[in-house]
Protein backbone atom coordinates (compact mmCIF):
# COMPACT_ATOMS: atom_id res chain seq x y z
CA UNK A 1 0.00 0.00 0.00
CA UNK A 2 1.09 3.31 -1.16
CA UNK A 3 2.61 5.81 1.89
CA UNK A 4 2.23 9.14 0.05
CA UNK A 5 -0.51 10.44 2.32
CA UNK A 6 1.81 9.56 5.41
CA UNK A 7 4.46 11.26 4.06
CA UNK A 8 3.31 14.41 1.64
CA UNK A 9 3.43 17.71 3.07
CA UNK A 10 1.00 20.60 1.82
CA UNK A 11 2.14 22.71 -0.35
CA UNK A 12 2.85 26.00 1.32
CA UNK A 13 2.13 28.30 -1.62
CA UNK A 14 -1.16 26.61 -2.99
CA UNK A 15 -4.49 26.80 -1.20
CA UNK A 16 -5.35 22.81 -0.93
CA UNK A 17 -9.27 22.33 -1.24
CA UNK A 18 -10.63 19.13 0.98
CA UNK A 19 -14.29 18.15 -0.53
CA UNK A 20 -16.43 16.16 2.14
CA UNK A 21 -19.37 14.19 0.55
CA UNK A 22 -21.79 13.51 3.01
CA UNK A 23 -22.92 16.19 5.85
CA UNK A 24 -23.73 13.66 9.00
CA UNK A 25 -22.13 13.74 11.74
CA UNK A 26 -18.80 11.47 9.94
CA UNK A 27 -18.46 14.33 7.76
CA UNK A 28 -19.22 17.27 10.23
CA UNK A 29 -16.37 15.70 12.65
CA UNK A 30 -14.09 15.45 9.98
CA UNK A 31 -14.73 19.00 8.87
CA UNK A 32 -14.29 20.47 12.18
CA UNK A 33 -11.38 18.75 13.34
CA UNK A 34 -9.43 19.83 10.09
CA UNK A 35 -9.52 23.20 11.01
CA UNK A 36 -8.94 22.25 15.17
CA UNK A 37 -5.67 20.59 13.28
CA UNK A 38 -4.93 24.01 12.01
CA UNK A 39 -5.94 22.99 8.41
CA UNK A 40 -6.18 26.57 6.44
CA UNK A 41 -7.11 25.66 3.20
CA UNK A 42 -10.79 25.11 2.02
CA UNK A 43 -13.18 22.77 3.18
CA UNK A 44 -16.48 22.11 1.25
CA UNK A 45 -18.83 20.23 2.92
CA UNK A 46 -21.92 18.66 0.71
CA UNK A 47 -24.79 16.76 1.83
CA UNK A 48 -28.20 16.22 0.00
CA UNK A 49 -29.92 16.92 3.19
CA UNK A 50 -30.80 20.57 3.52
CA UNK A 51 -29.70 20.56 7.29
CA UNK A 52 -26.09 21.56 8.44
CA UNK A 53 -24.55 17.86 10.33
CA UNK A 54 -26.81 16.89 13.04
CA UNK A 55 -26.75 14.72 15.69
CA UNK A 56 -29.12 11.82 14.52
CA UNK A 57 -29.10 9.42 17.72
CA UNK A 58 -31.64 11.45 19.18
CA UNK A 59 -34.21 11.48 16.46
CA UNK A 60 -35.97 8.24 17.96
CA UNK A 61 -35.53 8.81 21.32
CA UNK A 62 -35.55 12.74 22.69
CA UNK A 63 -36.58 14.62 19.20
CA UNK A 64 -39.37 12.25 18.41
CA UNK A 65 -40.73 12.44 21.75
CA UNK A 66 -40.62 16.48 21.51
CA UNK A 67 -37.91 16.87 24.29
CA UNK A 68 -35.32 17.90 22.53
CA UNK A 69 -35.92 20.82 19.28
CA UNK A 70 -34.96 20.42 16.10
CA UNK A 71 -32.15 23.74 16.67
CA UNK A 72 -30.61 21.82 19.40
CA UNK A 73 -29.70 19.02 17.14
CA UNK A 74 -27.17 20.72 14.88
CA UNK A 75 -23.52 20.39 15.89
CA UNK A 76 -22.04 23.24 13.86
CA UNK A 77 -24.85 25.70 13.06
CA UNK A 78 -24.69 27.69 10.32
CA UNK A 79 -23.10 30.37 12.19
CA UNK A 80 -20.36 28.07 13.71
CA UNK A 81 -19.65 27.13 10.20
CA UNK A 82 -19.33 30.44 8.86
CA UNK A 83 -16.60 30.86 11.82
CA UNK A 84 -14.75 27.53 10.89
CA UNK A 85 -14.57 28.77 7.52
CA UNK A 86 -16.56 25.25 6.30
CA UNK A 87 -18.06 25.80 3.10
CA UNK A 88 -21.63 24.34 3.06
CA UNK A 89 -23.48 22.97 0.05
CA UNK A 90 -26.78 21.47 1.21
CA UNK A 91 -29.49 19.85 -0.85
CA UNK A 92 -27.96 18.75 -3.18
CA UNK A 93 -26.14 15.29 -4.05
CA UNK A 94 -22.95 14.45 -5.31
CA UNK A 95 -23.40 12.16 -8.79
CA UNK A 96 -20.05 11.45 -10.17
CA UNK A 97 -16.42 11.31 -9.04
CA UNK A 98 -13.91 12.16 -11.83
CA UNK A 99 -10.71 11.01 -10.02
CA UNK A 100 -8.42 11.41 -13.66
CA UNK A 101 -9.52 15.42 -13.18
CA UNK A 102 -9.86 15.39 -9.40
CA UNK A 103 -13.58 16.63 -9.84
CA UNK A 104 -16.59 16.24 -8.10
CA UNK A 105 -19.86 16.67 -10.12
CA UNK A 106 -22.98 17.80 -8.29
CA UNK A 107 -26.61 17.00 -8.64
CA UNK A 108 -27.17 20.83 -9.46
CA UNK A 109 -24.86 21.13 -12.38
CA UNK A 110 -21.55 22.07 -10.25
CA UNK A 111 -18.20 20.59 -10.64
CA UNK A 112 -16.38 21.10 -7.17
CA UNK A 113 -11.53 20.66 -7.81
CA UNK A 114 -10.26 18.81 -5.24
CA UNK A 115 -7.22 17.98 -3.44
CA UNK A 116 -8.27 15.42 -1.22
CA UNK A 117 -11.77 13.96 -1.04
CA UNK A 118 -13.45 12.61 1.70
CA UNK A 119 -16.86 10.26 1.40
CA UNK A 120 -18.99 10.26 4.34
CA UNK A 121 -22.00 9.15 2.66
CA UNK A 122 -23.32 7.27 5.41
CA UNK A 123 -26.26 5.18 4.88
CA UNK A 124 -30.12 5.14 3.82
CA UNK A 125 -33.03 3.51 5.67
CA UNK A 126 -33.59 -0.53 4.39
CA UNK A 127 -37.28 -0.49 2.89
CA UNK A 128 -39.59 -3.23 3.34
CA UNK A 129 -39.82 -5.58 0.08
CA UNK A 130 -43.43 -5.99 0.64
CA UNK A 131 -46.49 -4.12 -1.81
CA UNK A 132 -47.58 -1.04 -0.05
CA UNK A 133 -44.56 -0.08 1.71
CA UNK A 134 -44.79 3.33 0.07
CA UNK A 135 -47.62 4.28 0.83
CA UNK A 136 -47.29 7.48 2.61
CA UNK A 137 -48.15 6.39 6.47
CA UNK A 138 -45.43 4.02 6.00
CA UNK A 139 -42.54 5.09 7.53
CA UNK A 140 -38.17 5.10 7.59
CA UNK A 141 -36.66 6.66 10.51
CA UNK A 142 -32.75 7.80 9.70
CA UNK A 143 -33.58 11.86 9.25
CA UNK A 144 -35.22 15.23 10.86
CA UNK A 145 -37.75 14.99 8.00
CA UNK A 146 -38.84 11.02 8.77
CA UNK A 147 -39.40 12.19 12.22
CA UNK A 148 -41.47 15.40 11.28
CA UNK A 149 -43.49 13.10 8.85
CA UNK A 150 -43.87 10.51 11.60
CA UNK A 151 -44.43 13.25 14.84
CA UNK A 152 -47.74 14.49 12.99
CA UNK A 153 -49.31 10.62 13.58
CA UNK A 154 -47.79 10.17 16.50
CA UNK A 155 -50.73 11.21 19.06
CA UNK A 156 -52.51 9.81 22.41
CA UNK A 157 -54.71 6.90 21.11
CA UNK A 158 -53.32 6.19 17.70
CA UNK A 159 -51.84 3.31 16.88
CA UNK A 160 -48.61 2.74 15.70
CA UNK A 161 -46.82 -0.90 14.40
CA UNK A 162 -43.52 -1.19 14.64
CA UNK A 163 -41.98 -3.55 11.93
CA UNK A 164 -38.51 -4.94 13.77
CA UNK A 165 -37.30 -5.13 17.12
CA UNK A 166 -33.77 -3.42 16.60
CA UNK A 167 -32.35 -0.81 18.29
CA UNK A 168 -34.62 1.87 16.46
CA UNK A 169 -37.51 -0.12 16.86
CA UNK A 170 -37.54 -0.29 20.37
CA UNK A 171 -36.87 3.08 21.15
CA UNK A 172 -39.41 4.07 19.42
CA UNK A 173 -42.09 1.63 20.57
CA UNK A 174 -41.06 3.35 24.14
CA UNK A 175 -41.59 6.81 22.93
CA UNK A 176 -44.80 6.31 21.47
CA UNK A 177 -46.31 4.18 24.27
CA UNK A 178 -45.11 7.10 26.50
CA UNK A 179 -47.08 9.53 24.06
CA UNK A 180 -50.36 7.24 24.72
CA UNK A 181 -50.12 5.08 21.83
CA UNK A 182 -51.16 1.37 21.72
CA UNK A 183 -47.61 0.07 20.33
CA UNK A 184 -47.08 -3.32 18.34
CA UNK A 185 -43.80 -4.46 17.92
CA UNK A 186 -43.60 -7.30 14.95
CA UNK A 187 -40.09 -8.96 14.70
CA UNK A 188 -39.21 -11.95 12.18
CA UNK A 189 -36.59 -13.44 14.50
CA UNK A 190 -37.42 -15.38 17.42
CA UNK A 191 -36.31 -12.52 19.53
CA UNK A 192 -35.81 -9.09 19.90
CA UNK A 193 -32.18 -7.47 19.22
CA UNK A 194 -31.04 -10.57 17.94
CA UNK A 195 -28.41 -9.39 15.98
CA UNK A 196 -26.97 -7.51 19.03
CA UNK A 197 -27.33 -9.58 22.01
CA UNK A 198 -27.82 -12.74 23.64
CA UNK A 199 -31.26 -14.27 24.67
CA UNK A 200 -31.06 -13.35 28.00
CA UNK A 201 -30.95 -9.67 27.44
CA UNK A 202 -33.73 -9.91 25.07
CA UNK A 203 -35.38 -11.77 27.69
CA UNK A 204 -35.30 -8.93 29.80
CA UNK A 205 -36.22 -6.03 27.12
CA UNK A 206 -39.21 -8.28 25.58
CA UNK A 207 -41.00 -8.09 29.37
CA UNK A 208 -39.77 -4.29 30.15
CA UNK A 209 -41.67 -3.50 26.77
CA UNK A 210 -44.85 -5.97 27.48
CA UNK A 211 -44.93 -4.55 30.82
CA UNK A 212 -44.97 -1.12 29.22
CA UNK A 213 -48.03 -2.56 27.87
CA UNK A 214 -46.47 -3.19 23.95
CA UNK A 215 -48.11 -5.95 21.83
CA UNK A 216 -44.81 -7.58 21.31
CA UNK A 217 -44.38 -10.17 18.67
CA UNK A 218 -41.67 -12.75 17.81
CA UNK A 219 -41.34 -14.85 14.96
CA UNK A 220 -44.06 -13.45 12.72
CA UNK A 221 -44.52 -13.02 9.66
CA UNK A 222 -45.52 -9.64 7.61
CA UNK A 223 -48.16 -10.90 4.82
CA UNK A 224 -49.28 -7.78 3.16
CA UNK A 225 -50.55 -4.47 4.39
CA UNK A 226 -54.54 -3.56 3.24
CA UNK A 227 -55.58 -0.25 2.93
CA UNK A 228 -55.77 2.63 0.53
CA UNK A 229 -53.80 5.30 -0.14
CA UNK A 230 -53.08 4.82 4.05
CA UNK A 231 -52.33 1.84 5.53
CA UNK A 232 -54.59 0.67 7.84
CA UNK A 233 -53.79 -2.87 8.83
CA UNK A 234 -51.10 -5.16 8.69
CA UNK A 235 -51.44 -8.76 7.93
CA UNK A 236 -49.67 -11.86 9.52
CA UNK A 237 -49.16 -15.40 8.78
CA UNK A 238 -50.72 -16.62 11.52
CA UNK A 239 -53.89 -14.79 10.01
CA UNK A 240 -54.20 -11.81 12.83
CA UNK A 241 -54.56 -8.04 11.25
CA UNK A 242 -53.54 -5.56 13.31
CA UNK A 243 -54.75 -2.41 12.58
CA UNK A 244 -52.30 0.86 11.84
CA UNK A 245 -52.48 4.69 12.30
CA UNK A 246 -48.78 4.36 10.93
CA UNK A 247 -46.16 2.16 10.04
CA UNK A 248 -42.28 2.32 11.31
CA UNK A 249 -39.86 0.27 9.27
CA UNK A 250 -36.96 -0.17 11.72
CA UNK A 251 -35.44 -3.01 9.32
CA UNK A 252 -31.88 -1.47 9.22
CA UNK A 253 -29.62 0.64 6.68
CA UNK A 254 -27.69 -0.17 3.23
CA UNK A 255 -24.48 1.62 3.23
CA UNK A 256 -24.04 4.05 0.63
CA UNK A 257 -21.96 2.85 -1.63
CA UNK A 258 -22.82 3.79 -5.39
CA UNK A 259 -20.85 6.78 -5.70
CA UNK A 260 -17.60 4.68 -4.69
CA UNK A 261 -18.67 1.79 -7.04
CA UNK A 262 -18.90 4.24 -9.88
CA UNK A 263 -15.61 5.60 -9.45
CA UNK A 264 -14.27 2.36 -9.65
CA UNK A 265 -13.55 1.87 -6.14
CA UNK A 266 -13.73 -1.49 -4.31
CA UNK A 267 -16.98 -1.65 -2.46
CA UNK A 268 -17.71 -4.94 -0.10
CA UNK A 269 -20.69 -4.13 2.40
CA UNK A 270 -19.34 -0.73 2.07
CA UNK A 271 -16.59 1.24 0.65
CA UNK A 272 -12.98 -0.47 1.41
CA UNK A 273 -10.48 0.76 3.63
CA UNK A 274 -7.18 1.03 4.40
CA UNK A 275 -6.36 0.75 8.62
CA UNK A 276 -5.77 4.89 7.82
CA UNK A 277 -9.30 5.05 6.01
CA UNK A 278 -7.79 5.50 2.88
CA UNK A 279 -9.14 3.83 0.04
CA UNK A 280 -6.84 2.68 -2.81
CA UNK A 281 -7.04 5.63 -4.76
CA UNK A 282 -4.53 8.02 -2.08
CA UNK A 283 -6.86 11.08 -2.74
CA UNK A 284 -9.83 9.65 -1.37
CA UNK A 285 -10.87 8.44 2.34
CA UNK A 286 -14.08 7.30 3.49
CA UNK A 287 -15.71 7.26 7.34
CA UNK A 288 -18.62 6.53 9.35
CA UNK A 289 -21.55 3.65 8.68
CA UNK A 290 -20.64 3.92 4.81
CA UNK A 291 -16.97 2.84 5.72
CA UNK A 292 -15.42 -1.29 5.96
CA UNK A 293 -12.35 -0.97 7.79
CA UNK A 294 -9.87 -3.24 8.95
CA UNK A 295 -10.29 -3.92 12.78
CA UNK A 296 -7.04 -4.99 14.50
CA UNK A 297 -8.47 -5.36 17.55
CA UNK A 298 -11.26 -7.89 16.23
CA UNK A 299 -8.69 -9.09 13.70
CA UNK A 300 -11.56 -8.58 11.02
CA UNK A 301 -12.96 -6.08 9.02
CA UNK A 302 -15.55 -3.80 10.07
CA UNK A 303 -18.44 -1.98 8.67
CA UNK A 304 -20.02 -0.12 12.13
CA UNK A 305 -23.00 2.15 12.29
CA UNK A 306 -22.53 3.86 15.26
CA UNK A 307 -21.86 7.66 16.27
CA UNK A 308 -18.81 6.88 18.14
CA UNK A 309 -17.48 5.18 14.91
CA UNK A 310 -18.52 8.25 12.95
CA UNK A 311 -16.79 10.55 14.79
CA UNK A 312 -13.95 8.89 15.66
CA UNK A 313 -13.11 8.02 12.08
CA UNK A 314 -13.89 11.11 11.44
CA UNK A 315 -10.76 12.42 13.56
CA UNK A 316 -8.85 9.34 12.04
CA UNK A 317 -9.63 11.04 8.10
CA UNK A 318 -8.70 14.54 9.58
CA UNK A 319 -5.92 13.28 10.69
CA UNK A 320 -4.65 11.38 7.27
CA UNK A 321 -5.70 14.37 5.02
CA UNK A 322 -3.24 16.48 6.63
CA UNK A 323 -0.26 13.54 6.56
CA UNK A 324 -0.76 12.81 9.83
CA UNK A 325 -1.64 9.25 9.21
CA UNK A 326 -3.36 7.43 12.27
CA UNK A 327 -4.34 3.78 12.53
CA UNK A 328 -8.05 3.48 13.39
CA UNK A 329 -8.44 0.76 15.64
CA UNK A 330 -11.83 1.34 17.90
CA UNK A 331 -13.26 -0.98 20.21
CA UNK A 332 -17.07 -0.43 19.50
CA UNK A 333 -19.69 0.74 21.80
CA UNK A 334 -22.89 1.23 21.75
CA UNK A 335 -26.19 2.39 23.73
CA UNK A 336 -30.25 2.53 23.61
CA UNK A 337 -32.63 4.42 25.73
CA UNK A 338 -35.96 3.03 26.38
CA UNK A 339 -38.25 4.58 28.93
CA UNK A 340 -36.08 5.10 31.82
CA UNK A 341 -33.44 2.35 31.09
CA UNK A 342 -30.30 3.14 29.26
CA UNK A 343 -28.40 -0.08 27.80
CA UNK A 344 -24.75 0.32 27.28
CA UNK A 345 -23.06 -1.97 25.56
CA UNK A 346 -18.80 -2.40 24.62
CA UNK A 347 -17.25 -4.45 22.25
CA UNK A 348 -18.29 -7.27 20.28
CA UNK A 349 -20.03 -10.47 21.84
CA UNK A 350 -19.47 -12.82 18.90
CA UNK A 351 -17.48 -15.65 19.39
CA UNK A 352 -17.53 -15.60 23.52
CA UNK A 353 -17.31 -18.54 25.52
CA UNK A 354 -17.98 -17.75 28.32
CA UNK A 355 -21.05 -15.26 30.32
CA UNK A 356 -21.10 -13.83 33.25
CA UNK A 357 -24.31 -12.09 35.06
CA UNK A 358 -23.44 -9.04 37.56
CA UNK A 359 -26.93 -8.05 39.44
CA UNK A 360 -30.63 -9.74 38.64
CA UNK A 361 -31.96 -9.71 35.25
CA UNK A 362 -35.36 -9.44 36.98
CA UNK A 363 -34.16 -6.19 38.38
CA UNK A 364 -33.74 -3.00 36.23
CA UNK A 365 -29.89 -2.88 36.50
CA UNK A 366 -27.80 -5.87 35.42
CA UNK A 367 -24.60 -6.31 33.68
CA UNK A 368 -23.36 -8.87 31.12
CA UNK A 369 -19.81 -9.90 30.73
CA UNK A 370 -18.73 -11.84 27.41
CA UNK A 371 -15.00 -13.63 27.99
CA UNK A 372 -12.96 -15.54 25.53
CA UNK A 373 -10.64 -17.32 26.64
CA UNK A 374 -10.65 -15.53 30.04
CA UNK A 375 -10.04 -12.18 28.32
CA UNK A 376 -13.08 -9.84 28.48
CA UNK A 377 -13.99 -9.19 25.19
CA UNK A 378 -17.67 -7.11 25.55
CA UNK A 379 -20.10 -6.22 28.20
CA UNK A 380 -24.13 -5.12 27.71
CA UNK A 381 -25.33 -3.12 30.74
CA UNK A 382 -28.06 -1.92 31.61
CA UNK A 383 -28.23 0.74 34.86
CA UNK A 384 -24.74 -0.04 35.96
CA UNK A 385 -22.78 3.24 34.36
CA UNK A 386 -19.33 2.53 36.16
CA UNK A 387 -19.45 -0.91 34.78
CA UNK A 388 -19.75 0.04 31.14
CA UNK A 389 -16.99 2.76 31.60
CA UNK A 390 -14.70 0.16 33.46
CA UNK A 391 -15.51 -2.61 31.27
CA UNK A 392 -14.38 -0.12 28.42
CA UNK A 393 -11.12 -0.10 29.72
CA UNK A 394 -10.73 -4.08 30.52
CA UNK A 395 -12.23 -4.48 26.86
CA UNK A 396 -9.59 -2.23 25.20
CA UNK A 397 -6.58 -3.36 27.70
CA UNK A 398 -7.37 -7.24 26.61
CA UNK A 399 -7.62 -7.75 30.39
CA UNK A 400 -7.58 -11.40 31.45
CA UNK A 401 -10.56 -10.85 34.32
CA UNK A 402 -11.35 -13.35 37.42
CA UNK A 403 -15.10 -14.33 36.44
CA UNK A 404 -15.93 -14.10 40.06
CA UNK A 405 -14.79 -10.81 40.62
CA UNK A 406 -17.45 -10.32 37.61
CA UNK A 407 -20.28 -11.60 39.04
CA UNK A 408 -20.36 -9.94 42.57
CA UNK A 409 -21.99 -6.97 42.37
CA UNK A 410 -20.10 -5.34 45.32
CA UNK A 411 -16.46 -5.66 43.48
CA UNK A 412 -16.21 -2.25 41.84
CA UNK A 413 -14.33 -3.61 38.56
CA UNK A 414 -12.12 -0.83 38.99
CA UNK A 415 -10.08 -3.43 41.18
CA UNK A 416 -9.57 -5.46 38.05
CA UNK A 417 -7.58 -2.86 36.00
CA UNK A 418 -3.97 -2.90 35.57
CA UNK A 419 -2.19 -0.47 38.47
CA UNK A 420 -1.39 2.11 35.15
CA UNK A 421 -4.63 2.34 34.10
CA UNK B 1 -26.19 34.90 26.58
CA UNK B 2 -24.26 33.53 29.73
CA UNK B 3 -20.24 33.64 28.94
CA UNK B 4 -18.76 30.46 29.83
CA UNK B 5 -14.76 30.23 30.23
CA UNK B 6 -12.69 26.81 29.64
CA UNK B 7 -9.44 26.30 30.80
CA UNK B 8 -6.81 24.29 29.61
CA UNK B 9 -4.94 22.74 32.46
CA UNK B 10 -2.10 25.23 30.89
CA UNK B 11 -4.23 28.05 31.89
CA UNK B 12 -5.60 29.41 28.28
CA UNK B 13 -8.85 30.23 28.16
CA UNK B 14 -11.74 29.62 25.67
CA UNK B 15 -14.36 31.92 26.59
CA UNK B 16 -17.88 31.24 24.68
CA UNK B 17 -21.10 33.31 24.71
CA UNK B 18 -23.52 30.18 25.26
CA UNK B 19 -26.55 30.11 24.12
CA UNK B 20 -29.56 29.64 26.99
CA UNK B 21 -31.09 25.98 26.77
CA UNK B 22 -27.93 24.75 25.20
CA UNK B 23 -26.11 22.17 27.60
CA UNK B 24 -22.53 23.68 28.61
CA UNK B 25 -20.89 20.62 26.53
CA UNK B 26 -23.23 22.08 23.44
CA UNK B 27 -21.48 25.46 23.68
CA UNK B 28 -18.19 24.21 23.96
CA UNK B 29 -18.37 21.75 20.79
CA UNK B 30 -20.16 24.61 18.84
CA UNK B 31 -17.22 27.03 19.49
CA UNK B 32 -14.59 24.39 18.71
CA UNK B 33 -13.14 24.61 22.48
CA UNK B 34 -10.98 21.56 22.63
CA UNK B 35 -11.00 18.29 24.65
CA UNK B 36 -14.99 18.43 25.16
CA UNK B 37 -15.89 16.25 22.29
CA UNK B 38 -19.71 14.82 23.39
CA UNK B 39 -19.84 11.65 21.32
CA UNK B 40 -23.11 10.56 22.61
CA UNK B 41 -24.56 14.04 21.64
CA UNK B 42 -25.60 14.37 25.23
CA UNK B 43 -27.42 11.97 27.14
CA UNK B 44 -24.78 11.37 29.60
CA UNK B 45 -23.48 8.32 27.82
CA UNK B 46 -19.74 8.47 27.11
CA UNK B 47 -18.14 10.93 29.44
CA UNK B 48 -16.44 12.71 27.05
CA UNK B 49 -17.51 15.60 28.06
CA UNK B 50 -16.04 15.76 31.70
CA UNK B 51 -15.06 18.42 33.32
CA UNK B 52 -13.66 20.09 36.73
CA UNK B 53 -15.95 22.96 37.38
CA UNK B 54 -14.96 25.53 39.69
CA UNK B 55 -14.57 24.96 43.45
CA UNK B 56 -16.48 28.57 43.62
CA UNK B 57 -19.62 27.25 41.16
CA UNK B 58 -19.19 23.09 42.00
CA UNK B 59 -22.15 23.31 45.10
CA UNK B 60 -24.18 26.18 43.13
CA UNK B 61 -24.85 23.58 40.23
CA UNK B 62 -27.40 21.31 40.45
CA UNK B 63 -25.99 18.47 41.89
CA UNK B 64 -25.15 15.00 39.62
CA UNK B 65 -27.85 12.17 39.43
CA UNK B 66 -26.79 8.61 39.95
CA UNK B 67 -26.04 7.65 36.02
CA UNK B 68 -23.83 10.73 36.13
CA UNK B 69 -22.23 9.78 38.94
CA UNK B 70 -21.88 6.34 37.88
CA UNK B 71 -20.24 7.76 34.63
CA UNK B 72 -17.67 10.26 36.02
CA UNK B 73 -16.49 7.35 38.06
CA UNK B 74 -14.57 5.42 35.00
CA UNK B 75 -13.90 9.14 33.40
CA UNK B 76 -10.62 10.02 32.31
CA UNK B 77 -9.10 11.55 35.78
CA UNK B 78 -11.95 11.84 37.74
CA UNK B 79 -11.86 14.05 40.69
CA UNK B 80 -14.09 16.09 43.46
CA UNK B 81 -14.98 18.18 41.17
CA UNK B 82 -15.74 16.05 37.87
CA UNK B 83 -19.14 16.82 36.20
CA UNK B 84 -20.79 15.78 32.89
CA UNK B 85 -20.98 19.07 30.98
CA UNK B 86 -23.59 17.93 29.24
CA UNK B 87 -25.61 17.34 32.40
CA UNK B 88 -24.83 21.64 33.13
CA UNK B 89 -27.81 23.58 31.01
CA UNK B 90 -26.69 27.04 30.30
CA UNK B 91 -29.25 29.33 32.25
CA UNK B 92 -28.67 32.95 33.36
CA UNK B 93 -27.99 31.39 37.01
CA UNK B 94 -24.33 30.58 34.93
CA UNK B 95 -22.92 33.36 34.00
CA UNK B 96 -19.45 33.77 34.85
CA UNK B 97 -19.39 29.46 35.46
CA UNK B 98 -15.81 28.61 34.99
CA UNK B 99 -14.65 24.66 33.93
CA UNK B 100 -11.43 23.48 33.70
CA UNK B 101 -10.34 20.35 30.65
CA UNK B 102 -8.65 17.21 32.05
CA UNK B 103 -5.40 17.23 30.64
CA UNK B 104 -6.12 13.67 29.80
CA UNK B 105 -9.08 14.37 27.13
CA UNK B 106 -6.71 16.93 25.61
Amino acid sequence: MSESAATQTPSQTTIQTFVIVGAGQAGGETASELRKQGFTGRIVLVGDETHVPYRRPPLSKAYLSGTATQESLYILPPAGLEKARIEFIGGVRAERIDRATKQLHLSDGRVLDYDKLVLATGGRARVLSLPGADRPNVFPLRSIADVQAMRTHCLDGKSAVIIGGGFIGLEVAAVATKLGMKVTVLEGLPRVLARVTVPEVSTFFERIHREAGVDLRTGVQITAFEGEPLVTHVLLGDGSRIAADFILAGIGQVPNVELAQQAGLAVDNGIVVDEYSRTADPDIYAAGDCANHPNEFYGCRLRLESVQNAMEQGRVVAAGLLGKSQVYNVVPWFWSDQYDLKLQMVGLSAGFDRMVLRGDLNARAFAAFYLKDGRLIAADTVGRPQDFMFAKKLVALRVVVDPQVLADETVSLKTLLPAAA
Amino acid sequence: MPTITFLEPGGKAHVVDAQAGLSVMEAATRNDVPGIIGECGGCCTCATCHVYVDVAWYGRLESADEMEQGMLEGAVEPGPLSRLSCQIKVTDAIEGLVVTIPAGQL
